[in-house]
């Protein structure tokens, strides 16, 4: 992967006038993994879909950019919570889905390479709707590496996982996704500290950064110093605004 | 139930019993009310008849089914890609959908003349709002992550189209065409009651005129079969390609 650029928002989003949020200066380092918490309603899932390039109805009033000044569309994946996977089509051929949607011929050998790395190699050729919560989201992680984007914006991708599930998961994400710059919303602190190079905490008031432990992530889960991270993430979240 | 052609098969097997205990205890006439004894003899006895009219009647349902298929699956397609579209054509589809189909079938006859064709267009005109109804709901009910995604991933509108909506809109397509199954007949037997010298529903008003009205119910339960094996198929090719 070459040319992996940073990112930066900045600016005010407004829904008919209203203010969502803002103003505000938010940059992502490259080849880094940036998590964003924040109370439901401040405008996380927005500002990841501003950035993009899918937001219909809020209106940035500010700009999104990489920091190498090229432009951010084609170079965005996006993984959410939902898996998102089309039913009607296998693990592999929704691994391939962006080559199809781009009219292109999808690269059968590299998805096979990608379902390898994930451990859905076995299950390649199975419908979605044949596999268990946590294989659906490796495959849809799978599809995410496919699509071999300098950026990558996870929608609390690993929320609606059992908690060994979602520990496994962030590792495998945390090693698959790296040297790429990682934009993640999630509602979890102890997603945030174990992964994050950087936390971000937005609330209404703006955004604040979090201190994090010297370690690297992704931080064990029983990491004496990411633990107190989170514990005293937990407690900032919880003083009202 | 575990055995769902058993229930049937009983559901028949009582409706009978009370067809003939009305019969039985109401004592009318075999021309005003026929048992269904004499009913099943007159199908067996006029059989060639009632087969080929039946042959007639089925043509002109198959062939106004699958026109209407295809013209309404097109239009929910072009209604869904196009908000144009929507906003003209729409509006004419809910008026057409108030004019009563009776009330066409002459003019149709008058355009199309007596033959298979005008039957054909009138199974079309009664399938063809459900069946694009259903398809265009469906199209336009896309879960909007998939959209999300697919534009993220550089697809554009067509592909998405094509790759995404249709196919996640394929059971609304189903359910439009169960429904079709059932109301094509409808059409093809108002074509014919209108005029025509062929099918059915030109058999069940010629015997009604002789006032032979076992022919009348035999000719109406071949029909009635018919329509339930008709639905019966489209709904087994619906489970099998399109939900």
């Amino acid at each position: 992967m070459s040319g992996v650029p940073g990112l930066s928002l900045s600016g005010t989003a407004r829904i008919d006038g209203q203010m969502l949020f803002g103003p505000l200066d938010i940059s992502a380092p490259a080849g880094r993994w940036t998590c964003l918490l924040g109370p439901s309603g401040v405008g996380k899932t927005t500002l990841l879909r501003l950035i993009a390039g899918i937001e219909d109805v809020a209106v940035l009033d500010g700009a999104v950019s990489a920091s190498d000044s090229a432009p951010l569309p084609g170079r965005i994946a996006l993984m959410a919570q939902s898996d998102l996977l089309m039913p009607w089509l296998n693990v592999i051929d929704n691994v391939m889905l962006g080559a199809r949607l781009r009219g292109a011929a999808p690269d059968r050998a590299r998805a096979q390479g990608v379902l390898e790395r994930v451990g859905l190699a076995s299950h390649a050729a199975k419908h979605p709707d044949t596999l268990s919560g946590g294989e659906r989201q490796r495959a849809a992680l799978a599809r995410t590496l496919m699509e071999d984007r300098a950026v990558v914006l996870l929608d609390e991708p690993f929320s609606a996982l059992d908690a060994r599930t979602r520990a496994e998961m962030q590792d495998l994400a945390a090693d698959l996704l790296q040297d790429r710059t990682v934009l993640m919303v999630t509602h979890d602190p102890g997603e945030a500290i174990r992964l994050g190079h950087q936390v971000l905490l937005l609330t209404e008031r703006g955004c604040e950064a979090i201190p994090l432990p010297d370690t690297a992530p992704p931080r064990a889960v029983d990491d004496a110093q990411a633990l107190a991270a989170q514990g005293a993430l937990l407690s900032r979240l919880m003083v009202k605004a | 139930m575990t055995r769902p052609w058993l229930t049937a098969a009983l559901s028949a097997a009582l409706a009978i019993a009370l067809w003939q205990a009305l019969v039985t205890l109401t004592g009318m006439p075999r021309f005003i009310l026929p048992g269904p004894g004499l009913v099943a003899k007159t199908l067996w006895t006029s059989r060639a008849l009632i087969a080929e009219h039946a042959v007639i009647t089925m043509i002109e349902v198959l062939v106004g089914l699958a026109l209407g298929a295809i013209l309404g699956g097109m239009t929910a397609i072009g209604l869904a890609a196009s908000p144009m579209a929507r906003s003209l054509i729409r509006p004419m589809m809910v008026f057409s959908q108030a004019i009563p189909v009776f009330a066409l079938a002459p003019v149709l006859t008058l355009w199309l003349g007596y033959g298979l064709w005008s039957k054909v267009a009138m199974a079309l005109l009664i399938i063809y709002f459900p069946v694009t109804s259903a398809f265009f709901d469906a199209l336009m009910r896309t879960p909007k992550g998939w959209l999300d995604l697919a534009r993220v991933m550089g697809a554009s509108p067509r592909r998405i189209m094509w790759h995404i909506r249709v196919p996640a809109g394929l059971p609304g397509f189903a359910s439009g065409l169960r429904l079709a199954a059932v109301y094509a007949p409808i059409g093809a037997i108002i074509g014919e009651w209108v005029g025509a010298s062929k099918g059915l529903g030109y058999l069940m008003l010629l015997a009604n005129g002789r006032a032979k009205i076992d022919l009348m119910f035999a000719a109406l339960i071949v029909l009635a079969i018919f329509t339930l094996i008709l639905h019966a198929a489209v709904d087994r090719a619906c489970r099998k390609w399109l939900d």
